[in-house]
Parts: structure tokens; C-alpha cells; sequence
């Protein structure tokens, strides 16, 4: 931190992280964007690297978890020298939750910042309008953890650190019908969103190639908050679990009204739209003993993401979630990228992130595959006594 | 069969609730001709009301004590918002639109009503967050006490409607505004009154809905307004017994829907019963005929 305050313009970048350090609540001001300005990096000075988050709107905490994961990365990449004796400065920018502010803010860290490369979104939404600009000014992005297929498919420039939806459908299935041996499963889903709808279709292919069936399926209406019925309908069917791919909040509801009918937590299973501190405040008791995968889980068995663990408490003072620690994979993936780069510029940092086999990050050993992807393992949490614990990892590997 | 039966129960349940808030649409209406839009938001905002109402000064007591006090506030300031949106955003138009005779008269009012309804449920965001909040559980029968409740408040809307001086006012007004007027009736008062009344009943639809469904947040007005809204008009709109057998008749049918392998898609069923029953009577079940341009 004192070593990056050499200039007036790293000093507002510098205040900046300074307020974030101070465990700052309210939204922090983007940096010092404006002020960062005109030239671009010299040959010699910062690297400059774009990060836009949804530091504002909506999905705040995700924007916010995302920066804290960047920003302990970058200090720990400064303090150790930087890359090839450079330091790197990472700008923040806001998309306020919104699309067509993602697309602005991608082209106005390219155009007016001269990024080398670009870090963001979480939502997919995001991620697609910010990759479309990176990706035709050929400018290296990376994304932390939009899962939609579409992100990064077609686009030479653009990488992803988590896995994609097929994958995680496909861990998913495995894990049901290999682990815990149930082959009759029932199906529930958000009909109206893609997420939710995709991954319980990429799931329901891979049960039948693992010898399982589907003997129930129910797609629910976008706010529908009445449950009775699916579950009535569910149950009738009999099947030993049952897959419901949707959002936290939905989640909620749903083992509420479960547990009016006498239905099990462990009876659920659920993907990576579960992970969030208000399913446990909700839901805890009514879902214990449900599995989900995930990206990561804080107590997982492997010496990196302990490491990390350790230092994002020492630095934040919280346990940090799938979020942070996948963009804190995606800002470590890049700053070493950049080591490997022949230069510190575009086009070879871009094949550099390319070539990357093996890399250990906090969220396993991540490969970037020939679609720019990330082949690495899926964690299968469990809700056990009011908590998320580390169940098992499976390791699929995409066809 | 009994797959059946329960969804039909679940389908009364959520009909009644349903009803509750399609009564503040159709009553507006009958004196106002105006379509409060505004109204989903009223019910959202009687949501968190009970929400922070149950989980601040309520917490400590026994459920069956709380849960009255907790719609009471809920009630309270729903009526006290719903009398503000008129006062701020709907009075002064539609006095200065000539009382429903100037060109544009009924679309000024319309737009506004939107505006309105948007307004409120991005300071709902803004003030409470996007997140869900789930409400405190109260171990009753959630859905026998929301049908219950719901006959019983109806059955007293009835008597007030029938019955009283005011309700005759409003009947009034439904007829004839400047008559109503020129008979001595204080309009704007029993506009008010109307205001209130719808909003305190979908701020009772709200308490029931999220104990029975768990959580408040700022788009449930959203889902629950557009199906009560389209309750009235398929009831009638303006017509009281109309929004009640509409939003019984809504809750059914979406529930039976989700018997069908159609469940993601419930509101398009919800909506071919309602093309197909305003095809067959224009005016809605209890609609009175008339030509009447809006």
C-alpha cells in the first residue's frame, strides 16, 4: 500500500483501497478512473489492469465479494515485487447490476485507461456485454464466475476461472447416481430463467448416460412462491431425491413448505444457485443434510484455498465466499499469465492466459481448455448443523 | 385424487389471498374509473411493514398475540401510503384534468398511476434492499387462516358496502360522481376512505401471503398485483362479489395448473381463462353492460 502512493495518481487509487482496508461498508468510489487519464502505462510504470463489478445495485454483495477477492490478490502480488519488477494497479469500475453499464465501463477502461486486461463480471448477463467489447478490441478478459455457456464460446479474448453450466449439470449427475447410488430422481426447476432451466436439462442428460431416470419433472413460474402443489406432485412420484437447480431465494420457500409436508432436507440437492448466507438464515434446519455443488467451500482440503483462507480473514475479517475466492483465482491466473507473457501487452498476455495447464489456485488446479474454459474439480458442499461443509470433490471432465 | 383435492384446497387458499388485493383494485375503480397500478406496490410496502412490525417491537411476544398487532401495523401503514399515493400523485391530477371530461382525461391519470407503482418499488429497493426477507415462522395453519380470514373480511366489506352510510357514498360515487356531489356527498372523502380501505386489505393479503409463503421483497407486488388485477377485470371490474369469485376462480385455476406437465408456464393458462371468459362476456362474470370508452 505505502509502496504504491509514489505518484499523485496512485494516490487516489491508493485512498481508495485504503477506505476498502478500513473494511469501508458503503460503496467505495471506483478508484481514481478519471483521474488515472490520457497516456496509458509506460514501458516502465504500473500495469493497469480493468476490473468492473457490480459494485452498486442488485447484486452489491457479489460486486463487493469479487473486489475484496481482487484486491488482497494484487497487494499480495505487489508486496512480493509485482510482475517482472512492475507493480499492477487494478481500476474498479461499477456496473451498478446493469448490462449497458458494464458494456460502458469495459470501454472506457480500454479506451481512456489502456487496460492490458480486464477482470468481471459474476452474472453472465454482464459478462456477455462486457466480453463483447473486450473481445473486439482484443483485450484479454477473464471471468471469475459467470457459469452460462455462451460467455466465453466464439470469443478468441475471453477466459473463464469457474466451470460452465454443462459441466456443473453433468458433476452434478454423477455425483447422485455414482456417490450416493440413487438412480429415481425427481426434477424441479425455474422454467421462465436460463440458468435454472439449462442446468436441469445438461443434468437430466447425464442421468440417463449414468443409468438413473428421471421420474418427476415440474418447472415452476418466475415468483411463484407457493410450493404445495409441485411438492405434492414431486413426491407422488416417489423418487430418493430430488434436483432443484435455482436461486437461494426461491430455495427458501420451497424447504419451508418441504418441511410442512415432512420432506427431508437430505431429500434436496441443489447447484451452485444455493450458495448464499441467507439460505442458511432461512433455511438451515429445514435443509439439513441437502447437498449442492459449488465452486468452492471454505473448509475444503487443499492446501492452497487453506492459505487463503487465512490470509482473506486476516485481511477482511470475515470467511470468504465462492465468490471471492474465484475472483481471487482469476486475478492470481492472470498476474501469472502476465509473468509468462512475452510482453506486458494485449495480444501476449491474452496467449499467455491461453497456455495456462495446472495452475493451483484457493479453488482447485485449474486448466484453461481449447474453449477457454476452465477444466478444474467441483466441490459438493453440505448443510449440517446450520452451516455449509465440504462434502466431496467430483472431477468431470467435459466431453 | 387426492393430488386433486389438496391442490384444490391450496387453490382456494391462494384465490382468497388473491382476492383480498384484487378488492382494492375493483373498489378504486368503481369510484375513481381509474386503474390504481399503484395498488401491487401498496401491497408490497404492507409486507415489509409486517415484516419489520414482526421482527422489531413483536418479536418477543406469543405468535397468536402478534400476529393480529403484526397486521394491524401492517394494515395501518399500507392505508396511511395508499391515502398519500392519492393525495400526491392522483388528486391533483384529476382535478386539474377536469374531473374525467378533458381530452386525455383518463390516460393522464393512468400514466401516472404507473409511474407511481414504479416509483415506490425502487424505494422499496433502495430502502430495503433487494434481498428477500424471510418472515418469522407462526406455527398455524397459514392456509385455513388466510381462507378463513378472507370470508370473514369479505363478509364485512359487504355489510360496510350495503349497509352503512359510506358505503352508500361509494355506491353513489360508482354511479355518478357530480351527482353524488350535487346530493351533498363529500367525494373527496370518501375517496380517501375508499383509498384506505382497499390499501389496509392488501396490506392483510400481504401479512397472510408471506407467512404463508415466507418472504417479503421489492418485486412481490409485481407477480401478486398482475393476478389480482386481472381477478378483477375477470370478476368485473368495479363489481365487489365480482373480485372475489375472480380471484378465487385465479387461484384455483393456477393451482390445477400445477397439476398439469404446463407448470412453468401457469399465467399463460391464467390468461386463456381470462380471454376466454371475456370473449364470452365482455364485461367480466359480474360486469355491468353499458358503453363506456376508457
Amino acid at each position: 500500500m505505502v509502496a504504491a502512493m509514489s505518484t499523485r495518481r496512485s494516490l487516489l487509487c491508493g485512498l481508495a483501497l485504503a477506505a476498502l482496508a478500513a473494511g469501508c461498508s458503503k460503496s467505495s468510489a471506483p478508484s481514481g478512473a478519471p483521474a488515472a487519464g490520457a497516456s496509458g502505462a509506460p514501458a516502465t510504470g504500473e500495469i493497469l489492469v480493468g476490473a468492473y463489478f457490480s459494485l452498486s445495485g442488485e447484486e452489491t454483495q457479489f460486486g463487493k465479494d469479487s473486489q475484496e477477492g481482487i484486491v488482497l490478490a494484487t497487494d499480495q502480488l505487489n508486496s512480493d515485487g509485482g510482475v517482472k519488477g512492475r507493480k499492477v494497479k487494478v481500476l474498479f469500475e461499477d456496473t451498478k447490476s446493469m448490462p449497458q453499464e458494464a458494456t460502458n465501463k469495459v470501454r472506457q477502461l480500454i479506451d481512456r485507461n489502456k487496460v492490458v486486461a480486464l477482470l468481471g463480471e459474476v452474472a453472465s448477463s454482464r459478462s456477455l456485454a462486457g466480453g463483447l467489447i473486450a473481445n473486439a478490441a482484443k483485450v484479454p478478459m477473464i471471468t471469475p464466475s459467470s457459469t452460462n455457456v455462451e460467455v466465453t464460446r466464439g470469443r478468441d479474448f475471453v477466459f473463464r476461472v469457474c466451470f460452465t453450466d454443462d459441466a456443473q449439470g453433468a458433476a452434478a449427475a454423477e455425483f447422485v447416481t455414482e456417490k450416493l447410488k440413487k438412480k429415481k430422481i425427481g426434477l424441479l426447476y425455474l422454467a421462465q430463467d436460463t440458468y435454472s432451466s439449462g442446468l436441469a436439462k445438461t443434468f437430466s442428460e447425464a442421468v440417463k448416460k449414468h443409468g438413473g431416470e428421471i421420474v418427476v419433472e415440474k418447472g415452476y413460474q418466475k415468483g411463484e412462491k407457493n410450493f404445495r402443489t409441485h411438492l405434492d406432485q414431486l413426491m407422488a412420484a416417489k423418487p430418493e431425491i430430488v434436483f432443484v437447480p435455482n436461486y437461494y431465494s426461491d430455495m427458501v420457500p420451497i424447504a419451508q413448505q418441504a418441511k410442512e409436508k415432512n420432506i427431508p432436507g437430505s431429500m434436496f440437492l441443489g447447484g451452485d444457485g444455493w450458495d448464499s448466507e441467507d439460505l442458511l438464515k432461512g433455511a438451515a434446519t429445514e435443509l439439513e443434510g441437502a447437498y449442492f455443488t459449488n465452486h468452492y467451500a471454505p473448509d475444503v482440503p487443499w492446501e492452497n484455498s487453506k492459505k487463503f483462507v487465512a490470509a482473506y480473514q486476516a485481511r477482511w475479517k470475515r470467511e470468504p465466499s465462492s465468490l471471492a475466492a474465484q475472483a481471487y483465482d482469476a486475478a492470481k491466473l492472470l498476474f501469472d499469465a502476465m509473468g509468462r507473457a512475452k510482453a506486458i501487452e494485449p495480444v501476449a498476455i491474452r496467449d499467455a492466459v491461453a497456455e495456462t495447464r495446472g495452475f493451483s489456485g484457493a479453488t482447485g488446479t485449474i486448466s484453461i481448455d481449447k474453449d477457454r474454459n476452465a477444466d478444474k474439480p467441483l466441490v459438493v458442499v453440505q448443510i449440517k448443523g446450520g452451516k455449509f461443509v465440504y462434502h466431496a470433490t467430483v472431477n468431470e471432465k467435459r466431453p | 385424487m387426492s393430488g386433486l383435492l389438496s391442490a384444490l384446497l391450496n387453490g382456494l387458499a391462494q384465490g382468497a389471498m388473491i382476492a383480498l388485493v384484487a378488492l382494492g383494485y375493483t373498489m378504486v375503480y368503481g369510484v375513481l374509473k381509474l386503474i390504481n397500478f399503484a395498488h401491487s406496490e401498496v401491497f408490497m410496502m404492507g409486507a415489509y411493514a409486517g415484516f419489520f412490525a414482526l421482527a422489531g417491537p413483536l418479536a418477543g411476544l406469543p405468535p397468536l398475540a402478534a400476529l393480529p398487532l403484526t397486521i394491524v401495523a401492517a394494515m395501518a401503514a399500507s392505508s396511511a401510503l395508499g391515502v398519500a399515493v392519492e393525495r400526491v400523485a392522483y388528486r391533483p391530477i384529476l382535478a386539474r384534468s377536469g374531473g374525467g371530461k378533458a381530452v386525455g382525461s383518463r390516460i393522464t391519470p393512468l400514466v401516472t398511476a404507473l409511474g407511481a407503482s414504479v416509483l415506490l418499488q425502487n424505494a422499496a429497493v433502495l430502502a430495503f434492499g433487494a434481498r428477500p426477507r424471510s418472515y418469522a415462522r407462526v406455527p398455524i395453519n397459514t392456509q385455513l387462516v388466510i381462507f378463513v380470514t378472507a370470508l370473514v373480511v369479505m363478509g364485512a366489506l359487504h355489510l360496510l358496502v350495503s349497509k352503512t352510510w359510506m358505503g352508500k357514498a361509494m355506491r353513489a360515487l360508482s354511479t355518478n360522481v357530480e351527482a353524488a356531489r350535487l346530493m351533498g356527498v363529500r367525494t373527496s372523502r370518501v375517496i380517501l376512505f375508499t383509498f384506505a380501505l382497499g390499501s389496509s386489505l392488501a396490506a392483510l393479503g400481504a401479512v397472510l401471503y408471506c407467512l404463508d409463503q415466507s418472504q417479503a421483497y421489492a418485486t412481490m407486488g409485481q407477480v401478486i398485483g398482475t393476478r389480482a388485477f386481472v381477478a378483477a377485470v375477470l370478476g368485473g371490474i368495479g363489481s365487489i362479489p365480482g373480485a372475489v369469485v375472480g380471484g378465487i376462480l385465479l387461484g384455483v385455476v393456477g393451482e390445477l395448473t400445477k397439476l398439469t406437465s404446463y407448470s412453468g408456464g401457469q399465467d399463460v393458462l391464467t390468461f386463456v381463462v381470462l380471454i376466454a371468459v371475456l370473449l364470452w362476456r365482455p364485461t367480466g362474470l359480474f360486469g355491468k353492460g353499458g358503453v363506456e370508452k376508457v
